[in-house]
C-alpha cells in the first residue's frame, strides 16, 4: 500500500514562547568586558581615554584598601538615602491627600504641575543660599526630585482606583479610614511603585550633579576630582560604581514590589 | 424584618436635559422573600437597586427597614461588575465584610470557610481574582455577600457576563444556596426566564419614566420550576411578563 504524502503542521509562533537560559544575560556583560579589555590590550585606544577593565579593577582594589572608596560611597548613600526616603514619603502622603480631597486637589495640583517641569538642579544655588553649604541642600534637592514623580504617580493612582471597589467596601461596612487603608492605598500601589522607580533614576542624577557642584566627598565629587587630575582609571571606578548603584537600587525596588504586590 | 420602598423617584439633571429615571416606586420586600426586578434596558433597574443599597440618594421618597428591633440592619450587594478586590485572595475577599463588622478571628475563619465551601470554591482560598474564571469570580462575590448574613441581599444582573451554560448552573446553585439561607433578596435581571425561575414576586418596570407596571406573584414551588410538568405554567408566566415588556423593549431598541 502507498503512504499518502504528509505535511506536518508545526507551531509557527514558537519564537513567542522561546525560553532563554539564565546565563544569556551574564553572557552579554562578560562579552562586552572582554571586548573592552582586548581593545585596550591591543592599544587601539590610549589608556588615558579608555582604561582597561583590569586596570580599573586594580585601582578599585587600591581605593578600597585606602578606605577612599567607602568614604565616598557612604557619603553618597547617606545623601541619597535620606533624600529619597524624605521625597518618597512626602510624595506618597501628599499624593494620597490630593487624590482624596477635592479642595486640596483644586488648590495644590496646579502648583505641583508648575514646579514639576523645573529641572531641580537649577534650584541648587538658591537652596544653598537658603540652607548653607552642608548636607541639607543636597538632601533637599534629591528629596525635591523624588517628590514630584512620586506625588504625581500617587495622585493618578488614587484617581484610577475603580469607584465600584470603593462602593463595595462602603457597602460591606468600611469606614472612611478603612476605605483609604484597605482600598485606595493598595489600589494605587502599582502606580506608586512606577513613580518610585522613575524617581530612583532621578535621585542618582541629582546626587551626582549636586556633588559635582558642591561637595568635598561623595561619588560625584570623586569622579570630578579624578577628571580634573586626568586619572581616568579612578574616574571610571566612580562611574562603574554608579552603574552598580543604579542597578541595585532598581533591583531592590523590583524585589519590594514583587513582595508587596503578589496579586499583579 | 421587611424593607419598604416608598414613593421613590429619581431625576438625573444634566447640563442640557432632565431624565426622570424613576417615578412613584412603591413596594416592600417581605422577610425571606426573593423579589426580582425586570424591565427593558434603561428603565432604571440599576438606579433603583443603588438607591435601595444606599449608594445613591433618591430625588424623592425613602427606603427603610421595618421591624428592626433596634438592630442595625446590614446590606450586601453582589455587583454586576463583581468588584472583588484584586489584591485580596479569595478567602480575604470573602471575609471582607466580616472583618469590617469586627468579627473575631475564629468567627472569620469558620464563616469564611463555610461560605467558600457553600459556593464550591474550596481549594481556591489562596487564589487571586485574576487567577479565577468568570463564574468562579462571581461565586466569590456571592460568598462575600452571603458571609455577612445580610438582612437584605441585593444582586444586580450577577450572571449577565457569563456564558449560557455557566449561567444556568449558577442559577441552580443560587437557588440551592437561597433555599438554605432564605435571605430577603432584591435581584435585578433583564432575563425573563431567570426571573420566573428564581422569584417569589416579579416587579415589572416600564420605561420613560421608570414606573412599576405590574407586580406578579409566581405561584410555583421554589424547586423544580424548570421540570417538565411545570413547563406550561413557566411558559405562561414568561409570556405574561414578555407581553408587558415587549412594547417598551422595542421602543428602547429603536432609540438605541
Ligand atoms: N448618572 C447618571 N446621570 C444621568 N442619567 C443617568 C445616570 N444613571 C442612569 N441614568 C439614566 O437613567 C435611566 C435608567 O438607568 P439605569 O442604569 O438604572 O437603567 P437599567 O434599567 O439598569 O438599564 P440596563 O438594563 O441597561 O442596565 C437611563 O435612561 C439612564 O440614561
Ligand atoms: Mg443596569
Amino acid at each position: 500500500m502507498m503512504t499518502e504524502p504528509r505535511q506536518t503542521i508545526t507551531n509557527r509562533v514558537a519564537f513567542l514562547e522561546q525560553r532563554i537560559p539564565k546565563y544569556a544575560s551574564v553572557l552579554g556583560i562578560t562579552g562586552l568586558l572582554l571586548l573592552w579589555e582586548i581593545i585596550c590590550r591591543l592599544n587601539i585606544v590610549p589608556p588615558l581615554f579608555l582604561p582597561a577593565p583590569s586596570a580599573i579593577l586594580t585601582d578599585a582594589w587600591e581605593m578600597i584598601a585606602t578606605g577612599e572608596l567607602f568614604k565616598n560611597l557612604f557619603a553618597s548613600l547617606y545623601r541619597v538615602g535620606i533624600g529619597y526616603a524624605l521625597g518618597a514619603v512626602l510624595g506618597i502622603v501628599i499624593g494620597l491627600i490630593l487624590g482624596f480631597s477635592r479642595w486640596t486637589d483644586a488648590i495644590v495640583t496646579p502648583i505641583v504641575y508648575s514646579i514639576y517641569p523645573i529641572p531641580k538642579i537649577a534650584l541648587l544655588p538658591l537652596i544653598i543660599l537658603w540652607l548653607g553649604i552642608g548636607e541639607m541642600p543636597k538632601v533637599t534637592i534629591i528629596a525635591l526630585g523624588v517628590f514630584f514623580p512620586v506625588v504625581i504617580n500617587t495622585f493618578s493612582g488614587v484617581k484610577n482606583v475603580d469607584p465600584i471597589l470603593i462602593k463595595a467596601a462602603v457597602t460591606f461596612g468600611s469606614s472612611h479610614a478603612n476605605v483609604i487603608r484597605k482600598v485606595i492605598l493598595p489600589g494605587s500601589l502599582p502606580m506608586i511603585f512606577a513613580g518610585l522607580k522613575l524617581a530612583a533614576g532621578t535621585s542618582l542624577l541629582l546626587l551626582v550633579s549636586a556633588e559635582m557642584i558642591a561637595a568635598q566627598q561623595g561619588i560625584g565629587a570623586m569622579v570630578l576630582h579624578y577628571g580634573n587630575l586626568m586619572i581616568t582609571t579612578k574616574l571610571m571606578v566612580g562611574v562603574l560604581l554608579l552603574s552598580l548603584l543604579g542597578l541595585l537600587f532598581n533591583r531592590g525596588l523590583q524585589w519590594l514590589e514583587n513582595k508587596l504586590l503578589p496579586w499583579k | 424584618m421587611r424593607i419598604v420602598v416608598e414613593n421613590v423617584a429619581k431625576t438625573f439633571i444634566d447640563s442640557k436635559r432632565e431624565v426622570t429615571a424613576l417615578q412613584n416606586i412603591n413596594f416592600a420586600i417581605e422577610e425571606q422573600e426573593f423579589v426580582v426586578l425586570v424591565g427593558p434596558s434603561g428603565c432604571g433597574k440599576s438606579t433603583l437597586l443603588n438607591i435601595v443599597g444606599g449608594l445613591m440618594s433618591p430625588t424623592d421618597g425613602l427606603v427603610y427597614f421595618e421591624g428592626t428591633n433596634q438592630k442595625q440592619p446590614n446590606l450586601a450587594i453582589v455587583f454586576q461588575e463583581i468588584a472583588l478586590f484584586p489584591w485580596r485572595n479569595v478567602f480575604e475577599n470573602v471575609v471582607y465584610g466580616l472583618e469590617e463588622q469586627g468579627a473575631s478571628k475564629q468567627e472569620i475563619q469558620e464563616k469564611g470557610q463555610h461560605y467558600i465551601d457553600m459556593v464550591g470554591l474550596n481549594g481556591f482560598e489562596k487564589a487571586y481574582p485574576k487567577q479565577l474564571s468568570g463564574g468562579m469570580k462571581q461565586r466569590a462575590g456571592i460568598a462575600r455577600a452571603l458571609s455577612v448574613e445580610p438582612d437584605l441581599l441585593l444582586m444586580d444582573e450577577p450572571f449577565s457576563a457569563l456564558d449560557a451554560q455557566t449561567r444556568t448552573l449558577m442559577q441552580e446553585e443560587l437557588l440551592t444556596i437561597w433555599n438554605r439561607t432564605k435571605l430577603s433578596t432584591l435581584y435585578v435581571t433583564h432575563n425573563i426566564q431567570e426571573a420566573v425561575y428564581l422569584a417569589d414576586r416579579v416587579i415589572v418596570l416600564s420605561r420613560h419614566p421608570g414606573t412599576i407596571k405590574e407586580i406578579i406573584r409566581i405561584d410555583m414551588p421554589k424547586t423544580g420550576r424548570d421540570s417538565e410538568q411545570n413547563r406550561e405554567q413557566f411558559e405562561k408566566y414568561s409570556n405574561q411578563i414578555w407581553d408587558l415588556i415587549r412594547h417598551d423593549a422595542q421602543e428602547a431598541l429603536l432609540e438605541g
